[in-house]
Order: C-alpha cells, then structure tokens, then sequence
C-alpha cells in the first residue's frame, strides 16, 4: 500500500504536504518563526491549485484561533499552525475551542517563550497550555511529523477535541531528513469526509455555540469533558493501528527502543529522541544497558501503560525541554507519578541549545554536576 | 408580543426592563430574513440571551469571547464560502455580529479591523452604551466626555471621564468599507432602513447603534426611548450614513435643543449642572456642534 516515493523534506515542509494531502476546508494563521514555512508552502500549494482550502490571513494568533472556531463551529474542516508567542496570545480561545469541543488540528512548532525573547526550539510554549484540553502527539522528525499531522486529523474528529502535532522548532521544522509521504487519495480516503453532527450552517436545526452556564451547569460540563477526554487513548491507538495499515509505519503511545534489558531508561519527547538513541547504542557497546521510552501521546497522558512499561527499569531519568518554577519538571511530574516513584529529572535544549551524545552519556553515567545539559 | 418581531431573538431573555438591545437586535434580523447565522461578543446582550440550558436565540449563534467576535465571523463567513462552493450548502446566508462598544471600539477593536480589511462579507453591529455596562459601569473608549462612571467617577478633583470618545466610524470608513451608519434605537425607521441596506451590500458593513443602559446611566426605565430620542434631537447622536465614501445625514432636528437637555435625564451627568462644572458643560456643546458641523459638511461635499 504505501508509496515508497523517498522525500527529503524539512518538519514543516512535511506538515504542508500532510495538510495538502487532507485538503481542509479552511486555515487561519498568522506567521510566526518556527512555524512560518509551513504556512508559506501551504499557501504556495495554494496559489498553484493544489489545494483549495480557504487560508485566512488574519491580524494575529488570537484571531487566527478565534477564526478556527468559528469555521469549526460552522462545520468545515480546519487548521492553523503557530509557535512559542502565538501559542501564548491564542490561549484564551485554545480553551474555548475546547470547551466547545471543536475538532481543530494545530501543527505547532515548538520554540521558547520570553522574556527574554528567543525564537529557537524548546516545549515551553506547548507545556503552557497541557491542560487545557487539547490532545498533544509529539513527533521526533519529518516522517512523524507527516504521519501524525494525518493522524491527529482523523483523531480530532473522532473523539471531538482538537488536536495539537509537535515538532521541535528548528531542530525539526527547518531540518531535511528522508522521509516517505502517501498517495494523496489513500490519504483523503483515510481521514474521510468531515460530517459534523452539530453546526452553524445548518439552519434547519439552529444551536447556541459558547452559551453562559453557572453555579447548576458549569461543573457537568467541565466534568462530562474530563470522562470523554479519557477516551481519546483508546481512538488514538486505533487510529495509529489503522494508519500502520496503510503506510506500515508503527505509532503508539509511546516508542520503547531497548527498554526489555534496561538498567535505566530515559524518558524524552521530540527530536532528541534521535541523539538519544545513538547515545544508547554506544553505550550498550560499552556493556552499559540503557533503554529509551520516546512518548508520543503527552496528552492525554497514558499513566497506566508508561507505569506498565518502567515498572522494572532499576532508574528512571526524564528529560524535559522545559523548565518550570517552583515545582518539578512538567514531563518528569507525570513520569514520577505515573511509577509512583522519584526520578531522575534533568533539562535540556532550552531556547534552542544544542544537546550532545557525550551531555547524554554523563546524564545517564552521573556525571553532570547539576540537572541541566548546560 | 408580536410574533414577526421574535421570531429570531426570543422573549424570556434576561435583558433589563428598559434595556434597548432587545428592540435593536430584533430591528436588525428581521431585515436579515430566514437565513442567518449570529456572532456575538461577550456582555450583556450574551449572558441575558444564552443562559444554559435556555437560549434565545432561534437561528444559529456563536459566542467565543469578548474581543473576537470579527474574527470568529470571519472563520464561519469563509467556511461559509468553501462548504458553498462545495455543495454542501445551498441557501445564501448573511453574518450579523452584535458586539456593545467594549467589545467593538476596545478590546475587539484590532479583531473587527482585521475582519474589515480582509473584508468578509458580514454585518458588524455595536450596540454603544458608553461604558463597560454588564461589568458595573466602568470607562471604555466610547464614554462621553464628562461622564461620571465607577473607574472615573466625578469628585473634589474630576468632573468625571477626561478624554473625549473615540470617533469609531471614521476609523471604519477608513478601511474603505461600502457602508457604515449611525443610527438610534429611538428611531426604528431609520435603524431599519440602515440595517436592510447594510445586509444588501457585499462585504463588510458596519452599524453603530445608540443603546441606552437604565441601570447605569441611571435613569426610569419606562424612559430609554425618550432619552434616545433627546440624545438625537440634541444633535449628541447625529443620525447619517457614509455609503461607499459618500456621508448623508438621515434625520436632521429642525432646531436642535441644547444638550443639557439630554445630560439632565440621567444620573450619570449629574454632576455636571453644579456650578463648577458649568465650563465641562459649556465645553461638551461646544463639540456637539463641532461634530455636527463636520458632518454635516461631509454630506454637503
């Protein structure tokens, strides 16, 4: 079934082709470094008649949000794509479009957040909205960012939430790696028509999107949120199950690479996931037996299956590509509490640091002076 | 009630008895016939029209928050466009979006300007009441100059609101839109006339509609009509139209009163007939006329 047309493409070149492929009905964005060349090339693909989304250029991320719930709402299919500041000026609406349980798909490239201003790769900006009821799939390079972009698709209207795919600003977005897309009908037939139960364009049966509930309903509707979002797991690896069938790539939760022998295993999210991988494999020639679990699915976060999957690793070392204040690390806090156990919690990569093999192998080795891939 | 008039905006909201939205929400649907789609931003006309798990709203409504409403119309206008085109909708439909002057000259000032410059085909219409009304009478840019209000409140040292009120549709024309009004609850001909052509025009128009607010302007309820009815006849709220470019004013009072006749039939303007206060008053019909004047040379141009 698959294509095997072999591409090198950049993260946000694979996103625009991703998009193309499923041709949604409509996309709002305003430009922002690291997400820009995926809204560029979308609207390449567009001025050339490959796709006939309606792209609104709106005045900023806020509106850009703001517009997607409203198309969502009217019931076409919709996307945008931001970073870093734009993630944060949209956040009022991300809740909202949410809470409106909107089937939004987001391609979001990763990039730190000021003061002081940096426009390189790191996970503060999507770590600032984890709960704000939106699914978020990481993807360590083009190929997953493609496949997932696809995924999260199908995801979003299955389970009505919108969804959030994550590549590494720069690190992924701006980087050419070897990458296999698909036919655009397999993918067209794969993510199907969008058939919204309920919208604003259908007339006969008018609704009263984003009405005001009180101290009597407020709390039923944040709750009935909570138990659906539950379900999302579930559709997730159905959807990943399916899509192997069609490109026979393999996605699920979480990615364990030499974790069935591991000592100690690293848990990590997004393009370093790669650098780690190398790390361990030299250092497996060396005797040492370390295991990586690459998580895909930050949320909703799979505590049952991560506790299932490290219960035997003797040490448990989380890295994050955020740093929080005054509480533990937002990826290693869930680890921790998911094996109900401390961890070994470092930081990386912030504001677009690079992170070496050799940073790698002192962290596993106890050689790092402090908790930071300075 | 009469039916014609709620059959898209229900009676049993929660609006004030003597509120002026009801009558200018109505006014402007029903020249928008069967097929309409609603945007609203939050205030009060929202929270007394949503209330789960009853709506009043009997064609379809969005509310995503307070300054997007343009934004959020401009996502439904372009989804409009595309399911159209692709067949999966038939009929024509117009977008209306009713914001209060918080929602439209402040916080939704850069959202409606977007919206008008990319120039969706909808209909933009504020409801001005001067202030921050559902959220207990604070300033916003449209408060008249002069008018005591809880964040500027007259005192010892303030005859209340310093600046003068933003002039928001100059700012729209300026985007070059087709059509953009000023019309009066007190005068439903006129709103009525504005809002059906509005709704004829392509593209983005905009309506800027006097609303008077019985809780915080503090005045008897059974009064909002005859108060919006001074403010015009003062020439305080000027009623024209700038249709592509071009200015006329709709109603002119043959011999406009002076506006201390408005400004003594609300509480909010109290402070203003002390006698240290008589140069603010002075001063506020200085700029009535001013105003006056220059639209009415616009028009004659």
């Amino acid at each position: 079934m698959t294509n095997n047309k072999k591409l090198a493409l950049t993260g946000g070149y694979a996103a625009a082709l991703a998009l193309k492929h499923i041709n949604p009905d409509v996309m709002a964005v305003y430009p922002i470094t690291p997400q820009t060349p995926i809204i560029e090339i979308y609207s390449k693909f567009k001025a050339d008649g490959e796709v006939d989304t309606e792209i609104i250029h709106v005045e900023s991320e806020h509106s850009a949000m703001s517009a997607c719930v409203g198309s969502s709402a009217a019931g076409a299919r919709t996307v945008t794509a931001t970073s870093s500041q734009g993630l944060s000026l949209m956040n009022e609406v991300v809740y909202i479009a949410a809470g409106l349980r909107l089937p939004i798909l987001m391609a979001v490239s990763a990039r730190a957040l000021a003061a002081p201003i940096n426009i390189h790769g790191d996970h503060s900006d999507v770590m600032g909205c984890r709960d704000s009821g939106w699914v978020q799939i990481f993807c360590e390079n083009p190929q997953e960012v493609y496949d997932k972009t696809i995924i999260g698709m199908k995801l979003a209207e299955a389970v009505k939430f919108p969804v959030m795919v994550i590549m590494d600003g720069f690190n992924t977005s701006h980087s050419v790696e070897n990458m296999e897309d698909l036919d655009d009908k397999i993918v067209k037939d794969f993510v199907g028509e969008y058939k919204p139960e309920k919208y604003l364009l259908d007339l006969e049966n008018p609704v009263t999107f984003g009405p005001v509930a009180l101290q009597n309903s407020y709390f039923e509707f944040r709750k009935d949120m909570a138990d659906d979002f539950e379900n999302i797991q579930k559709e997730y690896e159905k959807i990943c199950a399916d899509y192997e069938k069609i490109s026979g790539r393999k996605y699920g939760i979480f990615e364990e690479y030499k974790i069935k022998n591991a000592e100690k295993v690293i848990v990590a999210m997004g393009s370093v996931c790669g650098t780690i991988k190398d790390a361990i494999d030299k250092m497996e020639k060396e005797g040492e037996k370390v295991g990586l679990m690459q998580l895909n699915l930050f949320r909703p976060f799979p505590y049952k299956d991560v506790k299932k999957a490290l219960y035997k690793a003797k040490e448990v070392i989380v890295m994050d590509r955020n740093l929080t204040f005054g509480t533990k690390q937002a990826l290693a806090s869930e680890i921790s509490h998911a094996i109900g156990k401390e961890v070994k919690s470092f930081v990386y990569g912030l504001g677009g640091r690079d992170t070496f093999q050799k940073q790698i192998i002192d962290m596993v080795q106890g050689q790092l002076k402090d908790n930071y891939l300075l | 009630m009469n039916k014609d008039l709620t059959k898209h905006h229900a009676p049993g909201h929660s609006a004030c008895a003597g509120c002026a939205f009801p009558a200018i929400v109505r006014t402007v649907l029903n020249e928008a016939g069967e097929n309409v789609v609603v945007g609203n931003a939050t205030g009060c006309l929202e929270v007394t029209s949503t209330l789960y798990p009853y709506t009043a709203w009997k064609v379809p409504y969005i509310h995503n928050a307070f300054e997007n409403a343009a934004a959020t119309i401009s996502g439904v206008e372009r989804a409009y466009k595309i399911l159209k085109k692709k067949g999966k909708v038939d009929k024509k439909i117009k977008f209306v979006v009713f914001g209060g002057d918080g929602g439209t000259y402040d916080i939704g000032f850069q959202s409606l300007s977007g919206a008008l410059e990319r120039g969706h085909d909808f209909f933009y219409v504020c409801y001005d009441n001067g202030g921050y009304m559902n959220t207990g009478n604070q300033r916003s840019s449209a408060t008249p100059y002069g008018t005591s209000t809880e964040t500027t409140p007259a005192g010892k040292q303030s005859f209340g609101k310093m600046e003068v009120r933003k002039n928001l549709i100059e700012i729209v024309k300026a985007h070059g839109v087709p059509y953009a009004a000023q019309a009066n609850v007190a005068n439903l001909t006129d709103l009525k006339k504005k809002a059906k052509k509005a709704l004829e025009t392509e593209g983005p128009t905009f309506l800027l509609v006097f609303s008077p607010c019985t809780n915080n302007w503090k005045f008897p309820t059974s009064q909002y009509v005859n108060i919006a009815k001074l403010a015009t006849e003062t020439n305080f709220w000027p009623l024209y139209e700038i249709e592509n470019g071009k200015y006329k004013i709709t109603y002119e009072p043959n011999s406009p009163k002076p506006v201390a006749e408005f400004l003594k039939t609300q509480g909010r303007f109290k402070h203003l007939f002390s006698e240290k206060n008589k140069p603010v008053l002075e001063q506020i019909q200085r700029m009535i006329n001013e105003e006056f004047a220059r639209i009415a040379r616009l028009a004659e141009e």
